[in-house]
């Protein structure tokens, strides 16, 4: 039963089906349970949590690069599976502590002042969330003070922060020195990310990573947390 | 199931209902008043017994002829000639029906170039940093050979938005002469691609062999005439009007075996036609006008393209300059002037001034093959790999022109709005804005695999490095590797059998 149910999630994430109304690719899959749903089951019939993790979420994740890589899925897929790892993710986090399984790592997230160009943003929660990291969107045109407070509260392990504009890219230069100002600097690493940015600019402005696109992104976190 | 092309469904005109008129009534006045000079006599006997004014150019060195062509022959020459043209294929399925009436475009190759272009791609490496490389492509004229003759065929056979096959390379081998040219010709085009084959004859006397090994492989005349797999084209007309004593025999030979056949006329604006826009327009079509009524005379109700490979004059050298934009202009005129005669247009696109591929190679082709195409031609003739203004061939250009084609194609969708997919699509809108993402990204999925979403240019380089030249070359290679569907073992005995002069290296059974 526990192993059966667990293929099914493997299926589901591969398809990129969160809930039962989604389409996968293959044809005739709406109507069935989607990830949300076995995901529930799975829960409710005393599955293994790390082993529904590993060997449905993370290595299905695995299969759904691998089709990338080969050009066989597009971006689009990959967010779908990413988004039905995250919901899962979502259902999961109150049974990670019981089960004994370390979070992966927290993140804030926002687009900062002046700007209110999302996409970029939002398709990396995506792709984090799928990761298994727990993100918090606190949303777009935040300034510097905002985001400083909400380092504040959350104690986030990493600090993303987006920018679509050569106007608005100075703002992440303004948060960092807000951040170093109020003494929470060395509490978070910081990534940055959009289309104006570079890797140059990170360093200028004292980042700690650049993301050039959403996958870049999360494997710079990655890296980042595999070091500590 | 013959070829779909794509059908424009509003097609791009750039004359008014009477400037179209007014090129009509141009185009008979010169028929009728100002006349042509005929060099050939069995045309000339034609046109006098049929009504026309003919008398004999006293001075001329050559037998010639001058011959006023009253309205009355023109007119019942339009409407006998059928405003449907069947070009049939090896493969019936890659037959191709063209209405005169309906805007729907096939994309043909063509045409007969002297020059076969090599590409090579030699490393060169920095001076500066010679651990810095790279490799430029580098392309190598020669004459072009029946094998070039058979690849070009084969490629164009896997190039899937070629409709049509006009032989695209002059057979210069040692052995090909005058009098087996047309049968190699012929049956290196017909062996190496299943689809429709076009071609003009070097030489009268190999028509009847030609004909018979198309008969042989429709499998008898009968099905030759419901499936013309080979069609003809004739320039007859030399501009500024006059009627070319072989060319003018072999189009009367074609007409009277009832096969497929284009009325060429290729004037060009500035030298052999006037420069200005309504003068090359009256001409042309005076002259095509003139070609039709005598195929039509000589066999009424004869398949007959409406032909125009109209050209603009380069102002630097007097050639032709099919890289202008002129040059377009009249194509499109001279569809819209066919399409008032209900007929089927051949007409012409794609035709660079350049010699080899690359940028500007790129931007003369795609002008022209773009608006050329919305102007609903029937047989376009759009220069799959041509450069140097139709005198050089090369493969990997034919292999970039696709990806082209496939873009026009693409684009020329129709839009597919109704009230169904409005419904879905606001639907979507209210279910995406009430979410906290408002992505559409999910609902690309179901459309990602329909084919209802454009792919990406297929030669894109990774980074910052152009290498669409390599990237279309390994495609060609690919291409070159496939299997060619040649003519069955027992039909190709059969064919050398009975018709003379074929290479015996054209046969691929040979060894066994």
């Amino acid at each position: 039963m526990s192993s059966n149910i667990i293929e099914l999630i493997r299926e589901n994430v591969i398809q990129g089906r969160v809930t039962k109304d989604d389409e996968g690719i293959e044809e005739g899959m709406a109507g069935q349970p989607g990830v949300t749903e076995l995901v529930e089951e799975a829960l409710a019939s005393g599955a293994d949590v790390s082993e529904v993790i590993s060997k449905g979420l993370t290595a299905s994740m695995e299969v759904v690069g691998q089709k990338f890589e080969t050009g066989e899925y597009f971006i689009p897929d990959m967010l779908a599976s990413a988004e039905a790892v995250g919901a899962a993710m979502e259902i999961l986090k109150p049974h990670l502590q019981k089960s004994g399984i370390k979070p992966k790592g927290k993140i804030l997230i926002a687009t900062v002042k002046g700007d209110i160009h999302d996409i970029g943003k939002n398709i990396v929660i995506i792709l984090l969330r799928g990761a298994g990291y727990q993100v918090k969107d606190i949303g777009n045109n935040i300034e510097a003070k905002d985001i400083v407070k909400a380092v504040r509260e959350e104690k986030p392990d990493y600090l993303g922060l987006s920018a679509l504009l050569t106007s608005t890219m100075v703002s992440m230069e303004d948060t960092i020195q807000a951040l170093e100002e109020s003494g929470l600097r060395d509490k978070v690493k910081i990534i940055i990310g959009g289309a104006p940015v570079s890797e140059e600019y990170a360093r200028e402005i004292g980042a700690d990573g650049y993301g050039a696109d959403g996958f870049h992104a999360v494997s710079v976190i990655e890296a980042l947390n595999d070091s500590e | 199931m013959p070829r779909e092309g794509i059908l424009i469904e509003k097609p791009l005109e750039r004359l008014s209902c009477e400037q179209v008129q007014q090129i009509h009534d141009a185009s008979i006045e010169i028929l009728n008043n100002l006349g042509l000079l005929c060099f050939n006599k069995n045309a000339a006997k034609i046109y006098q017994g049929s009504g026309a004014a003919v008398s004999k150019v006293s001075g001329s060195n050559i037998p010639c002829w001058h011959i006023k062509i009253p309205e009355k022959l023109v007119t019942a020459a339009l409407d006998s000639a059928p405003c449907t043209v069947t070009l049939g294929a090896r493969n019936p399925d890659n037959a191709l029906v063209m209405r005169g009436d309906e805007p729907r475009v096939y994309f043909i190759t063509g045409s007969e170039t002297n020059t076969w272009l090599d590409v090579d791609f030699p490393t060169y490496v920095s001076k500066a940093d010679p651990k810095k490389e790279i490799k430029i492509p580098e392309f190598k004229p020669r004459r072009g050979t029946v094998a070039d003759l058979c690849d070009s065929a084969h490629v164009c056979e896997h190039l899937e938005t070629v409709d049509g096959y006009i032989r695209t390379v002059n057979i210069q081998d040692k052995d090909i002469n005058e009098d087996n040219k047309d049968v190699n010709k012929y049956f290196a085009c017909l062996n190496n691609t299943t689809k429709h084959v076009m071609s003009g004859l070097t030489n009268l006397k190999q028509l009847d062999d030609v004909v018979k090994m198309a008969e042989i492989i429709a499998g008898g005349r009968d099905n030759l005439k419901n499936n013309p797999l080979i069609s003809f084209i004739t320039c007859l007309v030399k501009s500024p009007l006059q009627f070319v004593d072989d060319t003018t025999e072999t189009f009367m030979e074609v007409c009277k075996r009832g096969l497929p056949i284009v009325v060429s006329s290729s004037p060009q604006a500035g030298t052999s036609a006037p420069i200005k826009e309504a003068g090359i327009l009256a001409q042309i079509n005076a002259e095509v006008l003139a070609g039709i009524t005598l195929g039509q005379l000589v066999n009424k109700g004869t398949p007959v393209l409406y032909g125009t490979v109209p050209v603009r004059a380069r102002m630097d050298t007097l050639g032709d300059s099919y890289g202008s934009v002129e040059t377009s202009q009249y194509n499109i005129d001279c569809a819209q002037m066919a399409r008032f005669y209900s007929l089927p247009n051949y007409s012409t696109s794609g035709v660079c001034d350049v010699k080899i591929p690359g940028q500007q190679s790129s931007i003369e082709r795609l002008f022209s093959d773009i608006l050329v195409t919305l102007s609903g031609p029937q047989f376009l003739h759009c220069a799959f790999g041509l450069l140097d203004c139709n005198s050089v061939f090369c493969l990997l250009q034919a292999v970039l022109d696709n990806a082209h084609f496939k873009m026009i194609k693409f684009f020329l969708k129709s839009p597919g709005i109704n009230e169904q997919e409005l419904e879905t699509v606001k639907k979507q809108i209210r279910d995406v804005v009430a979410t906290p993402q408002k992505m559409f990204i999910n609902y690309i999925r179901p459309v990602m695999r329909t084919g209802e979403i454009s792919p990406p240019y297929p030669f894109e380089g990774e980074g910052d490095s152009d290498s669409v030249f390599a990237l279309a070359n390994g495609h060609l290679q690919e291409l070159l590797a496939k299997p060619v569907e040649h003519i069955d073992r027992a039909t190709t005995a059969k064919i050398y059998r009975e018709i003379p002069g074929l290479l015996p290296r054209l046969n691929v059974y040979k060894g066994g």
